[in-house]
C-alpha cells in the first residue's frame, strides 16, 4: 500500500462525510450529477473517434517515422539524442504510443542511463496535447482553439529542453 | 483543428502509399478505432461518478471557501469566469485531479469545467481566454508525482526508480510557467 492508493479513498470518504455533515441528500445529488456526467461522456465520442483515427494513421503509416528520420541530421548536429526525438514527437499525439516508445528506450539504454533518465523526465512532465485539446473543446462544440495548440507545443519544446539540461546538471 | 486533422490524415494516407502498405489504413480502420469505444466506455462510468460526487461538493459550498483563498491566482489566470462559482469550482477540481495524477477523473472534471465556461461564452464556436488558459495549463502537465513512470522504471530494473521525481517536478514547474506566460502573451497580442 502506498500514498497514491490512499488518495481516492480519502477524497471520496471526505466528500461523502462532509456532504452528510452539511445535510446534503448525498444519494440524490450523486445520481443527479451522474446523469449529466454520463451524457457528456457520450457526447464526446465522435471527437475521440476523429482524433484516434487521425493519430493512429499518422503514426502507423510511417509518417511519424519519416519526420524523425528527416529531423535526425539537424537534431544530432546540436547534440540532441536521436533516441529521444521519437518520444518527443509521439508524446503530444498519443499516450499509449509514447509508453511504447518509452519502454523501447528503457530496454535499449537502461533506466539509469542519461537517455533513460531524460526519457523518464520527459514522460513525467508532458501531456497528450492533441487528444486533450480535441476532447475538451469538442465537448462544448468549440472549433476555434485560437493559440492553444501553439502554446501547448511551445511549452512541450520547453519541457524537452529543460529535461535535457536538468538531467545533465542533476546526475 | 480542421487543418491539423486534415494534415494528420493526409500525411498518413500519403505515407501508407509511399511505404507500399495501404493495408495500414484498413488496419487502423478495423482495429485501432475500436479503442475509441474502449476509451468512452472507460470514461462514462468515471465521468458519471465524479460529476455525481461533484454535485455533492457543490451543495456543501466547501469549494467556495477554497476559491476565495485562491482568488488572486484565479483572477490572473481565468479573468472571464472569476465570479462564476460553478466554473471556478470545476476548474479547481480539474487542476487538483491533475496535480494528483488521477487522469480519467481529471478529464471528467475538465469537461465539466469547459461546459461551465461555455455558458458565459458569447461566441459559442470560439474559445475564450479563460478556456485557452485552462487548456494550456492542463496540456503543459502539472502532475506532481509521475507514479506510472516510476513503476515502469522499477519494472525495467532501475536501481533508483524514483530518482527522477525531483527533476520531473522542476521541469514540470518550469514548463507550466512557460505555458502560462506564453498564454498570457498571446492573450494580450490577440486583443
Amino acid at each position: 500500500m502506498n500514498l497514491s492508493d490512499m488518495i481516492l479513498p480519502i477524497l471520496i470518504g471526505f466528500i461523502l462525510f462532509y456532504g452528510i455533515y452539511k445535510g446534503v441528500d448525498v444519494y440524490s445529488a450523486f445520481v443527479e450529477g451522474a446523469i449529466d456526467g454520463g451524457k457528456s461522456a457520450l457526447k464526446i465520442f465522435p471527437y475521440i473517434l476523429a482524433i484516434i483515427f487521425a493519430i493512429n494513421l499518422f503514426i502507423q503509416s510511417g509518417a511519424e517515422a519519416f519526420i524523425v528520420r528527416t529531423l535526425t541530421p539537424v537534431t544530432s548536429l546540436i547534440g540532441f539524442p536521436t533516441e529521444l526525438l521519437s518520444l518527443a514527437l509521439v508524446k503530444p499525439l498519443s499516450g499509449g504510443g509514447s509508453l511504447g516508445v518509452f519502454q523501447t528506450v528503457l530496454d535499449n539504454y537502461g533506466a539509469d542511463s542519461y537517455i533513460g533518465r531524460c526519457a523518464s523526465v520527459i514522460m513525467g512532465s508532458s501531456e497528450t496535447i492533441f487528444y486533450t485539446t480535441a476532447v475538451y473543446f469538442g465537448s462544448v462544440g468549440i472549433s476555434n482553439y485560437r493559440y492553444t495548440i501553439k502554446v501547448g507545443l511551445l511549452s512541450h519544446a520547453a519541457t524537452i529542453l529543460a529535461s535535457l539540461i536538468v538531467c545533465k546538471l542533476m546526475f | 483543428m480542421n487543418t491539423l486533422w486534415f494534415g494528420l490524415i493526409s500525411f498518413g494516407l500519403l505515407f501508407s502509399f509511399i511505404n507500399k502498405s495501404p493495408e495500414t489504413v484498413t488496419n487502423v480502420l478495423f482495429f485501432e478505432i475500436e479503442k475509441s469505444v474502449e476509451l468512452i466506455l472507460n470514461l462514462i462510468p468515471i465521468m458519471a461518478f465524479w460529476t455525481g460526487l461533484m454535485r455533492i461538493v457543490e451543495k456543501t459550498n466547501i469549494l467556495n471557501k477554497l476559491s476565495s483563498l485562491l482568488r488572486p491566482f484565479i483572477r490572473y489566470l481565468f479573468k472571464d469566469v472569476q465570479y462564476d462559482v460553478k466554473a471556478v469550482n470545476a476548474i479547481l477540481m480539474t487542476l487538483a485531479a491533475n496535480l494528483l495524477g488521477i487522469g480519467n477523473s481529471a478529464t471528467a472534471f475538465g469537461i465539466k469545467a469547459m461546459q461551465e465556461m461555455q455558458r458565459s461564452n458569447l461566441n459559442k464556436k470560439k474559445a475564450t481566454n479563460a478556456m485557452c488558459m485552462f487548456l494550456i495549463i492542463n496540456v503543459s502537465s502539472i502532475q506532481l508525482i509521475p507514479l506510472n513512470i516510476i513503476k515502469l522504471r522499477a519494472d525495467s530494473g532501475s536501481l533508483a526508480p524514483s530518482e527522477i521525481m525531483l527533476p520531473t517536478l522542476i521541469v514540470t514547474a518550469f514548463s507550466t510557467m512557460v505555458a502560462i506566460l506564453l498564454g498570457k502573451y498571446f492573450e494580450r497580442k490577440e486583443l
